[in-house]
This record gives C-alpha cells, structure tokens and sequence, in this order.
C-alpha cells in the first residue's frame, strides 16, 4: 500500500486536532506515516493510534524547536527519497506553508496550498480550492515530484480507526539550520478551544466600539462553548490581540457555526470564514454585506441583542 | 546596503477576479492591478531600513523587483513614487502561468544576478494566496528565512524579527544576507508625494527577459509549473438566509434558530 506522510502538530505530547484530520485523509489514500519532530512522541503515540497511523516517524532533536521551517522540511525530503511516498500532507496554517514550500523546492515537487479537500484521481490526488475570497472553487493537482498538500484546519472530520503508530526512530542526516528562534512568547492560553479548530467561533469586530465592549464577545464565546475571533478593525487598534484575526491576512477558519458581531463582512474578512457551515451575523446596518453571508442575521444593536441572547442561552442550559 | 523589495502586481480585491477559461490562469487583462496590499508594507520596510542605514552613515539603496507583465509597470511607478531607488522588471510572455515553484525558481535568478543583502517580501500575494515565497527564495538562494515578521531590528549585519505564530510570537534572530517577509502589522506604508510622483518618473527601471536573467524556459511558465488546474467553477451563491430586525426580541430569534440548529 502507498504510504503517505504527515506532518504532525503538537504542544509536547498534545496532538493537535489538525493532525488527525490528516491521518483521516491520508487513509484515503494509503498507509499514514506520521512524522513527530520534537518530544513527546511516546505520550502521544496512543492518539495517532486512534485514529489510524501506521507508523510515526520520530525525530526526536530540538533543532526542529531552534530553527525557522528548515530543519522540517529537510527532514520530510529526506523522507521522501528513504520512503518514496505518494503524497505529503501537512497543516495548512501559516508556518505548515512555509515547510510546505521549503519542502517543494528541496524535491522540486508541486505544492497545493489551503485545499478544503482532497481526493484520488486518475492522475493523482486532486485538491479542491476556494480562491478569489471563496468566489471561485478550483479543482487541481500535482504534474511534478511528489505531491505536497497545505490542508486547511477542519476540512475533514477526524475519524477513529484501528492503527499500530509503531514508532521508528528518525534523524537528519545533512545539516539544516538557517534562522534561530531565540525565545518563544506565547499568549496567555485560555481555556477556550483554539481558534482554528474549534467548532463554533464567536468574532467581533468595530462596532464593538473598544477592549471594554469586546468583552461582550468573549462572555458570548464563553456561553457557547466557542473560540473568539475579531476583525482586522479590532486587532488593528489593539482591542485583542493579533492572533485572534480571522481572514486573509488572519487565520481561516471552517466551523459549523461563525457568529459575526459588529463585522461588517469586508472580502478579506470574508477570505478567512467563507466555508464556515452556518454562518450568523449581527449588524445595525441592514445593508452590512455580511448579511449576504448569513444563515441567519439580525439588524440591530448588538449591545441589545447579544446580552438577550446570553440571558436565552442561560435560561436553556 | 542592497535591499531588494518584491513586488507583485495583483487583481483589484475588490473587483470580480476570475480564472481564464481557455488555460485557467489568471484574468489580469479585464480587471484593475494594484500593488498586492502586502507587498506595501513590504516597500515601507525597505525604505525604513534604508533610512536608517544612510542616517547612520551606511550606504543603502532599495531596489523594487517584479516578475508580470507589461501592466506591472504601473505598480513598479507606485512602489518608486513611495520612494524606492530603482526596479528591475522580469519581463517575458514565456513566464505567464508560473506556479509558486516555477515563480521562485526566476526570482531567485534574477537575485542571483542583481545581488542583495536583504530581500524583503509581503508574507502572501492577495490573490494566489500562498504564502510560500519567502520560504522557497530562502531555501533557493541558500540564505535564512526571517519570515512573518511583524517587527524587524537591524544592527549591523544581525536582524532580529517578531515572527507572528499560532498563538503569539517567536523571536527569531540571523545574520544578513537574509530573506524577510512582514505582515501588515509591521508598519504603516506611506502614501507617495507629488515630490515622490514625479522624482519616479525619472529613476531607473531595467526590464530582464528570460534570456537575459538565465531562465531556462522549460522551468517556467504554464509548461514548467508543477501544479495544474483541473476544472475551476464559480461558486453558487450561498442560499440567502433570514434576516429579521430586531424589535426588542432580537436575541431571543437567535437564541431560537440557535436551538433549532441543535447548537444550544
Ligand atoms: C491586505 C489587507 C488584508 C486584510 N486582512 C484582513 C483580515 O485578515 N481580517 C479582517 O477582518 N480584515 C482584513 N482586512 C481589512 C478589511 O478590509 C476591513 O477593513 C475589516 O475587516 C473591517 O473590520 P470590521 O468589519 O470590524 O469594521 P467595519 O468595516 O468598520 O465594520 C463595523 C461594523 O459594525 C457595525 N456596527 C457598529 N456598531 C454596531 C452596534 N452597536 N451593533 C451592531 N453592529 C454595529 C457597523 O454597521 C459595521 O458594519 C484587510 C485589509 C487589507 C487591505
């Protein structure tokens, strides 16, 4: 059987959930070959079990911690040449398209970025793409080397299945190194799921009106069980931090349910949760184009409509 | 020092783009291009940095980069008129249709040529989206990828970035020659003066053909792209949902479709 490799995603032995979208999609394809860089593989060698990996490749060293996207994409080209696999998949947020792109040129492969799916063809794997802000949808493939794919986070459910994750120790064989990353300054973690996984999605944007009213948004995120997001306006002005911005230059996000509030729905707003399943939108401009989006919308103030809706989630719970 | 900032001249966002049916790239003739939005902070960095340097006695010069054709000339105008010293345009009907891989393989050829200490780039196009660039020219041109940066400190031949991370940032810290790419909460780019208008008028643009940067043609181009499009479709629009006016009940209806949905 064809193996497929995988680039995993965790914060010590916490797999993300990302990872096990991938493990899901690569058995579409054939055997999924995990590949762990960093420690934790052992704690969480049980999870990729569960979800079906075959084997996971551990490179276990801290240079994949010490150094920008190189030493990742130098190991997965190794890889590639050891194993010959038939595809390589790996998270398509921000720095999983950097490694992506390292990878292509050291194989010198064709890359597909940001797929919401991906499915075997005559000529190979074809991925769908939604460009243009989501306007256009774009089937495409790979006519060179080995195919690497960017998978958007929450294209495909994860599935359980049998697996061994039988671990195979792993190690550069050439030197890789480049940009050092000295110190690692991570926001405060809340308890709240992360933002590009989590299935409901809570955003405000400027008709928040400032940090003070934002927090009508985190108290509504808190209430749903949902992670925050906010506009470029919000992050822009300092009312919550960078991190937290959905769209094109932000994070995209694909959830069940996106409730946009006080967000006007500008194209690039758009680009980052367009493929969201149900989409809610509370704006006190009827013509906000975000209502063109919308399953459902409200023209109101949102300072009157989201504190009822936190009394009715409270009176159901 | 020799800055060399990229530059990609994009469809207007906001315009209806839309893929060519007869080879699936890119409509650039019927809509307006612009400076892809990014690629302006991008320009902004360069001159900050070049400022710096020349305040500090150092030599520096920032030099715009465009791969695109003959249209681009009109973001090269934009990106001297905000007060870059000179551009080099690649220029060829051979490279039309380049993929990401194809697109970094004549870049990267062209650096080779004009030479840099520092390349800077928007961390994506708006309208390929990729966000590879960076990484590829990096790998490319065998010099550190200082990639993502919302901050950059230069001090004499060591850079120091904030690159932007799933949950906060990294400090990440190399030596020149280096790679750089900036999101937009880098800087705030200028807007071109009417001194700046017309002194771009007169700075030097050299245009390269394929030939004359080394490019074999057979890498580049709708035939040396690694990627193809298969089919392309516009999207159905989405189903248009409800939307009430809130008369005092508003989060109450929420609440209700909420429920309906199965979500609370
Ligand atoms: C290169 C580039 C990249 C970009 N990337 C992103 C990105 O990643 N993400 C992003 O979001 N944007 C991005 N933008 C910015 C985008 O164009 C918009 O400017 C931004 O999305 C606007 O944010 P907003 O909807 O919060 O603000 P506005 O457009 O100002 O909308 C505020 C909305 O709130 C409503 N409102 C005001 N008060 C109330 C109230 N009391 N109750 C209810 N509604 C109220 C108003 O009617 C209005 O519709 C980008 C722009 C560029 C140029």
């Amino acid at each position: 059987m064809a193996e497929i490799l995988v680039l995993a995603e965790h914060v010590d032995a916490d797999v993300k959930k990302v990872t096990l979208e991938l493990i899901t999609l690569a058995r579409r394809f054939g055997e999924a070959s995990v590949v762990w860089t960093g420690a934790g593989a052992e704690e969480g060698q049980a999870r990729l079990a569960e979800y079906g990996a075959t084997r996971v490749y551990v490179a276990a060293d801290s240079v994949y911690d010490d150094y920008v996207t190189n030493p990742a994409a130098e190991l997965l080209a190794q890889l590639v040449k050891e194993k010959s696999p038939a595809l390589v998949l790996v998270a398509g947020n921000a720095q999983g398209k950097e490694v992506a792109g390292r990878l292509a040129v050291k194989i010198d492969s064709g890359v597909l970025t940001d797929a919401v799916d991906l499915q075997p063809g005559a000529d190979g794997p074809v991925a769908e793409q939604s460009v243009f802000g989501g306007a256009t949808i774009v089937h495409s493939r790979v006519r060179r080397g080995t195919p690497i794919v960017a998978m958007r986070p929450n294209a495909v459910a994860p599935e359980p299945a049998a697996g061994d994750a039988a671990i195979e120790a792993v190690s550069l064989s050439a030197d890789a190194t480049g940009a050092r990353i000295t110190n690692r300054v991570v926001a405060e973690r809340s308890d709240r799921p992360e933002l590009s996984e989590a299935s409901i999605v809570v955003s405000g944007g400027r008709g928040t009106g400032g940090a003070e009213g934002f927090g009508v948004i985190e108290q509504l995120a808190d209430a749903m069980g949902a992670a925050v997001g906010a506009s470029r306006a919000v992050t822009d002005a300092g009312w919550y931090p960078h991190q937290f911005q959905v769209g094109q230059t932000g994070k995209t996000v694909s959830p069940q349910l996106y409730m946009a509030i006080g967000i006007s729905g500008a194209i690039q707003h758009r680009a980052g949760m367009q493929t969201s399943k149900t989409i809610i939108a509370v704006n006190k401009d009827p013509e906000a184009p975000i209502f063109e989006l919308a399953d459902f919308g409200v023209v109101g103030d949102l300072f009157k409509v989201v504190p009822q809706l936190l009394e009715e989630i409270g009176k159901r719970k | 020092m020799n800055i060399v900032v990229l530059v990609k001249q994009v469809p207007d966002t906001w315009a209806e783009r839309k893929l060519k049916d007869a080879d699936a790239t890119l409509d650039r003739a019927s809509v307006d291009g612009l400076i892809n939005e990014l690629d302006e902070y991008a320009i902004e960095e360069g001159l900050q940095i070049a400022e710096a340097q020349r305040a500090a006695g150092n030599e520096a010069e920032v030099t715009i980069l465009t791969m695109g054709p003959e249209k681009a000339a009109e973001s090269i105008r934009k990106a001297l008129s905000m007060g870059a010293d000179k551009a080099v345009h690649l220029l060829d009907d051979g490279l039309a249709g380049s993929d990401g891989l194809s697109t970094s393989y004549a870049l990267a050829q062209v650096l080779g040529q004009i030479g840099f200490d520092l390349v800077i780039a928007g961390s994506e196009s708006t309208d390929a989206r990729m966000g590879v660039m960076a990484a590829m020219l990096a790998e490319r041109l065998g010099v550190p990828q200082v990639s993502l940066a919302n901050k950059v400190e230069i001090d004499g031949t060591a850079i120091r970035i904030r690159r932007a991370s799933e949950d906060g940032y990294f400090e990440v810290e190399s030596t020149l020659p280096a790679v750089v790419s900036v999101v937009e909460k880098t800087n705030e780019p200028r807007y071109p003066s009417f001194k700046g208008i017309m002194a771009a008028k007169k700075k030097p643009v050299q245009t390269m053909s394929l030939a004359d940067a080394g490019i074999d043609p057979a890498l580049v181009g709708l035939g040396g792209a690694a990627t193809e499009v298969v089919d392309h479709t516009q999207r159905p629009p989405r189903q248009a949902g409800t939307v009430v006016k809130d008369e005092g009940d508003g989060g109450a209806k929420v609440a209700e479709f909420l429920a309906a949905q199965k979500f609370i």
